[in-house]
């Protein structure tokens, strides 16, 4: 689902270049659950751009579901991103002015999905996270839970092939770090190709392979939970 | 094309204007107030025009009123500064001569005290021909205006104003065939006209032309005469040759500029056309002005929203929106802004025009029928469209590169 090769990606710092991602290789296959771990600056954010393609490599390949990515322009990337991948942030990203049901309809938008079928796929995805009754709801009258629930439900509405959470647990109570985790499993035991990033030890626990990052390189890649996936 | 008549498109921007409807609101205020008075002064400037028109409509515009003064070059034996006296014989001749001229209008004037009971007041007297009617169209109220029988027979009837008549007679009194004593002469009043803005001396009463020589001796003198061109010709040129033709009737210089004056109803009334045009320029430009501040106004809104929504515009991205579809978001917000803020504009100057013509709707108002017309508002309207796209388009391209990474990253 996800190849990557030998990928290199430099930030240019005043004269010099910050080297954050030094050759990384990762074979991510369809249906796993992958947490990438990390502490700050370990380059795990800059690795998610580029999985998700809001940022490009500069050295290496990477395969997205077959498909070799190079020299993207924005609106080859955009279309990439609605077909294939989900977003879930830390901040959640809602856009405030809209209910909860335009939000998890907006991906279908840029599809060009009709409004009838879009609400009507929305309804579906919010009943799946549980929030069918908050569906006319602004975010800003949502608890923090919900409004990540909103969020998978957002990425999961045009069934994508890899759902991309970027600390999706960051800004929650461990109460509601649980049930996020919960539905993310439930997710992926549906099929459904998860990637989280994040830096927090129980968090990457609950996923079934662990990938360690340190200083822009991958220090170990380890099968956890073996029984679970089985 | 598809985005603009697509219902989802209106959505998204109904969405985000109604976000903020306060900032909605200030953001228009410029292209409203631009389209406001674009309207309004346009429509004022119509109803001026049309009030003179109106004044001016009965009237020939193509005439020429022409009077002696004195030399002002000795000629022939002559010393300079002879009074010059217009002779009933110089309108036959003139009619005869000159080339073009459709009317002759004899006229003498004189100041009369004029009772009738135990009213009085001190009037203007005019000794008029018939044709009188056919130069400066009256208006009657009541009557007739002089006759070819009342020259003939030199009859003392006379014509008078409505103002005259207000002033010497009781409301709603019948006033044919009651005399009134114009300096101790009585006269039959055979008709009563309607007062109305006439270029020349003030008109109150009208006497036959013949009356008016016998009455005050005039024998065949004239005060000044009304001249009408007809229509393919040229005032301007009558007037020289009526001026050039009196000079060597009357001994006077060929270019002796002052023996004869005259004023030429179509020079001034070219002179008003011109002052109104150049008012509809004004306020055109006026208008057009305040309109393209108002839309700089709104590009200026977009463009620090658009820094605002830096946010919004990256999760849009991440969420599968092509830039284009940005782009045209947010050129499609700057043009409906545009549109609503003129629509408003046109509809409330409409409004004003409404209004201000129902309160100036008596025959003497300043102004009739202040109206735009559909053609102006279209234009306004495309120019709106045009201007809305053209500034959206800066806030639109600083949008789509804002890369969907660093917006998100703005936390």
């Amino acid at each position: 689902m996800i190849e990557i090769k030998n990928l290199h990606k430099s930030y240019p710092m005043g004269k010099d270049s910050l080297h954050v991602l030094k050759g990384l290789d990762l074979h991510i296959k369809e249906g796993e659950f992958v947490s990438i771990m990390g502490s700050s600056g370990s380059g795990k954010s800059t690795l998610l751009n580029i999985v998700g393609l809001l940022d490009e490599h500069d050295e290496g390949e990477y395969f997205l579901n077959g498909q070799k990515i190079e020299k993207l322009d924005e609106k080859k990337a955009a279309v990439l991103r609605n077909k294939f991948l989900g977003f879930v942030f830390q901040s959640f990203n809602l856009i405030s002015y809209k209910n909860a049901l335009e939000n998890v309809a907006l991906p279908l938008y840029y599809r060009g999905t009709s409004r009838k079928e879009r609400l009507k796929t929305a309804m579906e995805y919010l009943d799946k996270v549980g929030l069918k009754d908050w569906a006319k709801h602004l975010p800003s009258e949502l608890s923090g839970g919900q409004k990540q629930r909103v969020a998978i439900a957002r990425a999961l509405v045009s069934r994508p092939k890899v759902v991309l959470a970027d600390e999706p647990t960051g800004a929650l109570d461990s109460t509601t770090s649980d049930s996020v985790m919960d539905l993310l499993k439930e997710i992926n035991r549906e099929g459904m190709t998860v990637f989280v990033i994040t830096h927090e030890e129980e968090i990457a626990e609950q996923t079934d392979r662990i990938v360690r990052l340190k200083d822009g390189v991958i220090i170990s890649d380890e099968k956890v939970n073996k029984n679970v996936k089985a | 094309m598809k985005t603009i008549f697509d219902k989802d498109t209106w959505q998204e921007i109904y969405g985000v204007l109604r976000k903020n409807v306060m900032r909605t609101i200030i953001t228009m205020i410029g292209v409203f107030w631009g389209i406001f008075l674009l309207i309004t002064l346009l429509g004022l400037a119509k109803g001026v025009e049309n009030k003179f028109n109106k004044e001016i409509g009965d009237l020939a515009t193509n005439s020429v009123f022409v009077f002696g003064q004195a030399t002002g070059m000795p000629f022939g034996g002559f010393q300079e500064g002879r009074p010059m006296q217009l002779k009933l014989s110089d309108a036959e001749v003139i009619k005869e001569q000159i080339e073009g001229i459709e009317f002759v209008v004899p006229r003498n004037q004189n100041q009369g005290a004029v009772v009738r009971k135990f009213l009085e007041g001190n009037y203007s007297v005019t000794g008029d021909y018939p044709l009188l009617d056919e130069v400066q169209k009256k208006k009657l109220i009541y009557g007739r205006f002089i006759n070819d029988n009342d020259i003939n027979l030199s009859r003392k009837i006379v014509v008078i104003s409505q103002d005259v008549y207000e002033d010497l007679f009781e409301i709603d009194e019948f006033p044919i065939g009651e005399f009134i004593a114009i300096n101790k002469i009585n006269y039959k009043v055979v008709g009563v006209f309607k007062r109305a803005n006439t270029p020349g001396p003030r008109e109150d009463i009208h006497v036959p032309f013949t009356t008016f020589q016998k009455v005050y001796n005039q024998g065949n003198n004239i005060g000044w005469m009304m001249i009408t061109g007809k229509p393919e010709f040229d005032i301007s040129q009558i007037e020289a040759d009526v001026k050039l033709l009196l000079k060597n009737l009357h001994d006077v210089h060929p270019e002796d500029s002052r023996a004869f004056g005259s004023i030429n109803l179509g020079e001034m009334f070219k002179q008003v056309t011109e002052f109104l045009t150049g008012m509809q320029f004004l306020t055109i430009f006026v208008g057009l002005s305040t309109l393209i501040a108002g839309i700089f106004a709104i590009g200026n809104i977009l463009l620090i929203t658009v820094k605002e929504r830096t946010k919004e515009i990256g999760i849009r991205r991440a969420l599968g929106a092509k830039p284009w579809e940005i782009k045209t978001q947010i050129i499609m917000e700057s043009v409906t802004l545009s549109l609503l803020a003129g629509i408003i504009g046109i509809i409330a100057g409409g409004a004003v025009l409404y209004l201000m013509n129902m309160m100036f709707s008596g025959p003497d108002s300043a102004i009739i029928n202040p109206s735009v017309n559909i053609t102006t508002v279209l234009a306004a309207l495309f120019t709106l469209v045009f201007l809305g796209t053209l500034i959206g388009l800066i806030p639109a391209s600083r949008a789509v590169k804002i890369r969907p990474i660093e917006a998100l990253r703005d936390e």
